[in-house]
């Protein structure tokens, strides 16, 4: 798994995204994890994305059993958020971000 | 899903078909295994053994069919499980060395698990379907699928997503186990049965009277006929044994052959002159009636014949039995030796009834006996009521039967409500031939009598003999019968006696009878001699009067002729007068 980011320093947020292929639900995952990290996680984060029909052997790896799912290896303990992401104001609580007053999402 | 390598489809129109289990016993009662490329649930409460059958199915896939398998854990780590069935021979690092079986662990745990939206479990299938690929599996088993409840809380989606997954095993033609836990009435906690409909197995686990009973029973096999008891079954040292089927059909072959008692005397009371081999006897008696003494006999004789013999011994240890028998002038040890006698002793409480019947089974394949002797069957009771007890006495005589294993067992019977005792565990329907031995209980004393209630296809002897246990064995002694019927014991030495006596006053009789005809005899001789005597003296005197007269006669011719010769001139003599002279 290489970075997408810097070098240095180590990001603070460290995001692994499992989708399967472009199903509705892991477009949608990967849409809502990219305009989260965008808009809260700018420059402190590591996310990838893998495509377990590509990668199959990553799932079991990584302890997924549905998808998608976004596993959060830091801050704090891992966790596994599984579907959609859609429920934004709950990604950021889990994340442990605060809802931002401009995020169209966060009152939804 | 694409459908990888399915050839379930076209086999047969008329059978589905099966994949045998490998697990000793299932076989027989599924008629061949689970159905092919179909998942099967098996189901039951805790301890029953889910994961244990789920895992040998797998092993015996692999060692006897060589069928890759896949174990999706879900409750247990691979690690957890390896350890769990070592002690079984399963060497499961082994066999995913060999590239022959792969165990994925999942782990699902609600405290790691946030719902963020929607999804489904198409990592499960993806992990699943990637684990069959890799080794070809063509067996998989989902240990315990319903943990995904615990970890997953959105239910319907779940609901959808198994469903959709035994779809999708059965397009991939992988036979599947699933295992789930038993619900309250219902026969899975989150009714999975509505699900897999193609056949459902249900475990069982009951503890009556402090004796654990597993039992197995198939709810439905869809397509194909099955065995529908509830059959026992325990976990061995080589994994799960299914108590194998009663044979329902009774269609065994039967011998002509005659086999001995052991005991000549008891022989002879069968017309005959023994038993059909390959039949069951019941030898039933109050205690200590030498209901085991008899049975040794009959072990022995089979030993002597040259036939092996097991002998279930729950009262006594080998060690104790063969030296009791000693006593008795049956010596067992040469036969232990020379590996025709098995003496298989336990407390019948160490095991539920139905591992007794496996061990039984064990033995019989093990050591291929021609003759059986279990003592008593009666202890088994202590382990199971009296139905359980028939029921599995029905299953051990059947299968003996089949095998054409002559069996002998004794039951201990309490009093004098023998037949009542016997009839209520079924077994005297079961036996062939059924000999009593009981007390013959007169005044002061105890004495052993023995009768045939029953000899199925030969006639019998009606009586109730006394035999004695010697230090050559039982012997049967001869009947005798007094004023009042048929004697034993003092009576018996009472009436040999007063016999005796008679006998002897006859023959006292008899000799003085002799004596006087004797004397008779010689009185008459006696007088027969005087008689002749008298005769012979009578006889002198005639002839003595005859020569006289003879002389006087001659006397009286001769001076005739003196005086003819002196005048011969006158006349000649007359040639009448000569009849005197011969």
């Amino acid at each position: 798994m290489e970075s997408e980011q810097g070098p240095v320093p180590a990001p603070e947020y460290i995001l692994h995204l499992y989708i399967t292929g472009a199903t509705p639900n892991s477009s949608r995952a990967v849409r809502n994890i990219k305009d989260i990290c965008e808009r809260y996680l700018t420059g402190r984060y590591e996310l990838v994305i893998v495509d377990i029909y590509q990668q199959p052997e990553m799932a079991q790896q990584a302890q997924i059993v549905a998808a998608p799912t976004l596993v959060k290896k830091s801050p704090g303990l891992m966790r596994w958020l599984v579907g959609d992401l859609s429920d934004r104001r709950r990604v950021l609580t889990l994340l442990g971000l605060s809802p931002d007053p401009d995020d169209p999402h966060a009152h939804a | 899903m694409p459908d990888s390598n399915s050839t379930s489809a076209r086999v047969s129109l008329t059978t589905l078909p099966k994949v045998p289990t490998g697990i000793e016993g299932l076989d027989e009662i599924t008629e061949g295994g689970l159905p092919k490329g179909r998942p099967t649930l098996v189901c039951g409460s805790a301890g029953c053994g889910k994961t244990l059958m789920g895992i040998e199915f797998l092993v015996r896939g692999i060692e006897q069919h060589n069928e890759p398998g896949v174990l999706l854990a879900f409750e247990e780590t691979v690690e957890e499980l390896a350890a769990n069935v070592a002690s079984l021979g399963f060497d499961l690092p082994q066999l995913q060395q060999d590239k022959m079986l792969r165990i994925d662990h999942i782990h699902v745990d609600r405290s790691e698990i946030e719902e963020t939206g929607e999804y489904d479990l198409e990592g499960l299938f993806i992990r699943l379907g990637y684990a069959i690929d890799t080794i070809g599996a063509k067996r998989v088993v989902l240990d315990t699928i319903e943990s995904l409840f615990s970890g997953f809380p959105n239910e319907a989606v779940l609901r959808s997503e198994i469903r959709r997954l035994f779809r999708w095993l059965k397009d991939k033609g992988v036979t599947t186990i699933i295992t789930a836990e038993r619900g309250e009435g219902s026969l899975t906690r989150q009714g999975l049965e509505e699900y897999v409909s193609d056949c459902v197995i249900l475990l069982d686990n009951r503890v009556i009277d402090q004796i654990t009973t597993r039992r197995l029973r198939i709810v439905k096999y869809r397509g194909s006929t099955h065995g529908t008891n509830e059959y026992p079954y325990i976990i061995t040292a080589a994994g799960i044994s299914v108590v194998p089927v009663t044979s329902l059909r009774l269609e065994h072959t039967v011998s002509n052959d005659i086999i001995s008692t052991g005991v000549p005397g008891l022989d002879d009371m069968f017309t005959r002159r023994g038993l059909y081999r390959g039949t069951s006897t019941l030898i039933t008696g109050t205690a200590g009636t030498a209901k085991t003494t008899l049975a040794v006999s009959f072990a022995l004789e089979a030993c002597r014949r040259g036939e092996r013999c097991l002998f279930f011994a729950f009262e006594e240890s080998p060690a104790q039995l063969i030296r009791n028998m000693l006593t008795v002038g049956i010596d067992l040890e040469p036969y232990v030796k020379q590996g025709l006698l098995f003496i298989e002793a336990s407390r019948p409480t160490l095991n539920g009834l139905e591992q007794h019947l496996v061990t039984v089974h064990k033995l019989v394949k093990d050591k291929q006996p021609g003759t059986i002797v279990v003592d008593p069957i009666s202890n088994l009771i202590s382990v199971g009521s009296i139905s359980e007890v028939g029921a599995m006495l029905t299953r051990l005589i059947d299968y003996l039967k089949v095998q054409g294993i002559t069996a002998l067992f004794t039951a201990l019977i309490s009093g004098r409500n023998a037949t009542q005792e016997m009839t209520e565990e079924g077994v005297s329907s079961l036996v062939d031939t059924w000999i009593h031995v009981r007390d013959l209980e007169g005044v002061g004393e105890r004495n052993r009598g023995i009768s045939i209630l029953k000899a199925r296809g030969m006639a019998h002897s009606n009586q109730v003999r006394e035999f004695l246990v010697t230090s050559e064995g039982v012997q049967l002694l001869d009947v005798i019968i007094g004023p009042s019927g048929i004697v034993t014991g003092a009576s018996r030495l009472a009436q040999t006696i007063q016999e005796q006596a008679h006998a002897m006053a006859a023959q006292q009789e008899a000799e003085r009878r002799d004596r006087e005809l004797e004397r008779k005899r010689r009185v008459l001789e006696a007088s027969i001699s005087n008689l002749r005597t008298e005769f012979e003296s009578v006889e002198e005197e005639l002839r003595r009067v005859t020569e006289e007269d003879q002389h006087r006669q001659q006397a009286l011719t001769q001076s005739r002729q003196q005086i003819a010769r002196d005048f011969v001139s006158y006349q000649p003599q007359n040639p009448s007068d000569s009849p005197l002279n011969p």
